[in-house]
């Protein structure tokens, strides 16, 4: 058994920040990642990371404390408030501080760190590097955190890359490990330590059109949810305006952002039909502009009456684009044979993020002692009902160092988790499960169920729901859970060194748990609200929802409680842009 | 349009097999399939112990860099019907170990890249809630450099590297070149003896494999010689007569 003081799950932004912010408080700190650190997820955002830095011409008069207002009315009045401050006071500094460990971000002609708006910003905050922001803060962050392993005597900072985490070991109501897999050997180990963290993603891919990576399946949301830790706000799910017709990969804000248009099949900027969009226009907040290209595509406005809408950056000129945008083009040019300094990018809105997530307080602490979460797999909540766009990259790298900050904490008062049976068992436990799935070569499909719960999401849990469909969903993914205790192992079990089928296994079983909180908390919530909207009850209902939705694990199936929004300067106002 | 095309995977499991081997899948075709989506056919139906790595699908994680039908690629930005009519034919890095199927090990990649010591070493010390200034011109000397996603296919196309496993490749002098370039870094004289050896830089023979395979079209020869010419200059520099004592 292997032991550390601190264990980070999850080598994105918010794991790799954490374990950096462990390490400058002497801790010592191992970081497991089932991906080698550089292929997480968080490279794949493009446009750009929030704060009031006053870069921009424009931005002189912006502050943490309009950041903070900004964040708040996009999320619908469901971010609690003091959380959001302190996210967006702690901002400048750690972008700055990002920018001082060698992120190459883009600069203004001061050579300041270049600033551009973004959707539902006050002021352009939006710090960038072109549209790769997302890859070089991760970049620089594993360099970081490479140069403190580097330097580290006596095994101070430790990765172990392709490690898949399995469960957590809970010894008196402590979490005190986990039970991990090497994937190169296959072999379990199990890892003791005296404080956990998780920062392991979204569970985007229960979705069938998501921009999310592979890995986003919240294999990381469900272990702990299993174990008594509530998921909150799971049903506020944000899709993105614009990912790409047939692959869905992600076109950034940031193409908005720099002026580009939203044009239907008529080339009419659609937007400006719309009341809540007519002024703000194409850099209104994502729910906003996702709704209205969703009703303009049911209008049978879609290009050809297809369900797609164009996103024109011709206007932009090669030069912006190449300087601004170069990653998009190279996206578009690879997976949709599309250049777009000739012509407009076909677009349709996607899954994109997860405003919900494992529940945290402020510190990133659980109600499970010595268990903490950052990153998008939480939900503190600072998002609410709607995320800005640039607020999720912020998320990661105040959170990972709050939450780092905590962890330390704890440990030096709560001191060294003790050696016990429980470490044992947890890893039989496991051993047990694992041996069933790889055994189990008859039964349902993992393929049908995978693409059945893809497609009941997509078509019945999107932008637009009411009661009916959410009750058909719910049925469905219940169905889903049953089929999937008897899941066969895609042709024969094999050896365990990288046994890809029961990676897939675990995640699927973890993507559906999420689903059915996602699921769930729709159906109970009769009210529009951010990303949520219900054709059935289409207005926001402050006296009965403004609260948060809690998903405890029951016999299998979330049981709901309801928490507080804590408020703060801002009292609840209709959202007008 | 084709209905099937065959996917010829090299296979390998340590724990089972003497030596790789191929095996063949049959995967049915849709329109826009790429690679990535033929691999992840088989591994959701077929067999789920078909090993590969991947994540983003979108091009910019780098995970997922193989050989596939003559030359290396990223299986995600790849689509089948670009690089054949029927059969894809796909095997793992060669100058790496396999640790599975279409896996390398890659901890050598690694230790290479960790050698050049890739992080920003500044001149001073920054100031507290600022950043240090770099004009958009000294910025735009990073452009592409740092589109680098350490995918690996620079180092694996390169013949020198499959001939001196101990040379730094491509990808490790390229993150070389990146601080080296990088106005803030102040490590440059360092930086160049670590390279300036006898399996460094000069062991390229430029002849722009890696260039011609990259992925993000980054030219990692031009960066090489470029450190060579920084290497030259500095010798000069100081033993010139006129130069030090």
């Amino acid at each position: 058994m292997k032991y550390h003081q601190a264990i980070v799950i999850g080598a994105g932004l918010a794991g790799l920040r954490a374990a950096v912010e462990l390490n400058q408080n002497n801790i010592k700190v191992a970081v497991l990642s089932r991906v080698h650190p550089v292929r997480s997820h968080s490279l794949a955002a493009q446009g750009g990371i929030n704060a009031a830095l006053r870069n921009h011409p424009r931005g002189k008069a912006d502050s943490p404390e309009k950041h903070a207002f900004d964040t708040v009315k996009g999320s619908d009045y469901l971010a609690d408030q003091p959380a959001a401050l302190k996210m967006t006071q702690e901002a400048p500094l750690r972008i700055r501080e990002m920018e001082n460990w060698g992120c190459p971000f883009s600069r203004t002609h001061e050579g300041l760190i270049a600033q551009r708006p973004f959707g539902g910003a006050g002021y352009p905050r939006t710090a960038y590097a072109t549209d790769k922001t997302g890859h070089v803060l991760l970049h620089t962050l594993y360099e970081k955190a490479v140069q403190l392993e580097q330097a580290s005597e006596r095994e101070n900072f430790v990765f172990y890359d392709e490690y898949f985490v399995i469960d957590l070991v809970i010894n008196e109501g402590r979490c005190v490990g986990v039970v991990a897999m090497e994937m190169a050997s296959g072999k379990l180990e199990v890892f003791r330590a005296d404080a956990v963290m998780f920062a392991t993603g979204g569970p985007g891919r229960m979705y069938a059109n998501t921009t999310n990576g592979l890995i986003s399946t919240g294999l990381g949301m469900a272990i702990p949810y299993r174990h008594g830790v509530p998921l909150k706000d799971m049903e506020f799910i944000q899709f993105h305006p614009t990912t790409l017709y047939g692959s869905n990969i992600l076109m950034t804000e940031g193409c908005r952002g720099e002026g580009g248009f939203l044009t239907n099949d008529e080339g009419e900027r659609f937007l400006a039909n719309y009341p809540d969009s007519a002024v703000a226009m194409e850099v209104s907040p994502r729910d906003i502009t996702s709704r209205n290209m969703a009703k303009e595509m049911l209008a049978g406005r879609g290009i050809g009456g297809k369900n797609y809408l164009h996103l024109d950056l011709r206007h932009l000129g090669e030069k912006k684009i190449m300087a601004r945008l170069p990653g998009i083009r190279d996206i578009a040019m690879n997976f949709a044979g599309v250049d777009p300094i000739t012509e407009p990018l076909p677009v349709q809105p996607g899954q994109h993020y997860t405003m919900g997530g494992i529940s945290t307080d402020e510190n990133c602490a659980t109600v499970l002692p010595g268990f903490y979460a950052a990153g998008e797999c939480t939900c503190i909540s600072v998002h609410g009902a709607n995320r800005l766009g640039g607020n999720s990259l912020l998320e990661t790298i105040v959170f990972g160092t709050i939450g780092g900050r905590a962890m330390a904490e704890y440990i030096t008062t709560a001191g060294a988790a003790k050696k016990s049976k429980a470490f044992e068992e947890a890893e039989a436990k496991v051993e047990k499960e694992l041996s069933e799935m790889e055994g189990r070569t008859e039964g349902e499909s993992f393929a049908e169920i995978k693409e059945t719960m893809e497609n009941t999401m997509t078509e019945k849990v999107f932008i637009f729901r009411d009661e009916e469909q959410l009750n058909e969903a719910l049925s469905t993914i219940q169905e889903l859970k049953e089929r999937f205790k008897r899941v066969a192992f895609p042709g024969s079990g094999g050896s365990r060194i990288f046994n890809f089928g029961l990676y897939n296994i675990m995640d699927l079983g973890a993507n559906l748990d999420a689903a059915e909180c996602v699921v769930a908390g729709a159906l109970n919530r009769t009210e529009s609200r951010g990303s949520h909207f219900r054709n059935d009850y289409p207005k926001r209902d402050d006296a009965n929802w403004l609260k948060h939705t809690l998903c405890h694990l029951e016999d299998e199936h979330p049981r709901i409680e309801y928490g507080e929004v804590t408020m703060g300067l801002w009292e609840p106002k209709e959202r007008k842009y | 349009m084709r209905k099937e095309y065959t996917f010829k995977i090299l296979r390998y499991d340590p724990e089972k097999d003497r030596k790789p081997h191929y095996q063949s899948f049959p995967v049915p075709y849709q329109e826009g399939m790429t690679v990535l989506d033929g691999l992840l056919y088989i591994q959701y139906n077929l067999d789920g112990t078909l090993a590969f790595r991947n994540v983003c699908r979108a091009g910019v994680c780098g995970s997922c860099s193989m050989h596939i039908n003559g030359r290396y690629r990223l299986a995600c930005e790849t689509q089948v019907s670009h690089v054949s009519r029927g059969s894809v034919v796909l095997r793992p890095m060669s100058n790496l170990p396999i640790a599975k199927d279409l896996i390398s090990d890659m901890t050598k990649f690694w230790d290479k890249y960790r050698y050049i010591q890739p992080w920003l070493i500044a001149g001073k010390p920054a100031q507290e809630n600022a950043e240090y200034t770099q004009s958009p011109d000294e910025r735009a000397n990073l452009d592409l450099i740092i589109d680098c996603t350490l995918c690996g296919i620079c180092t694996q196309s390169c013949t020198v590297t499959a001939t001196d496993e101990e040379y730094l490749g491509p990808a490790a002098l390229l993150k070389a070149e990146r601080f080296i370039a990088d106005s803030r870094d102040s490590a440059d004289f360092e930086r160049l003896d670590l390279i300036d050896t006898e399996h460094g830089l000069w062991k390229c023979h430029t002849i722009y494999n890696c260039q011609l395979l990259c992925p993000k079209k980054i030219n990692p020869t031009g960066s090489i010689k470029s450190l060579q010419r920084r290497i030259v200059h500095r010798y000069l520099a100081y033993n010139q007569p006129s130069g030090r004592d």
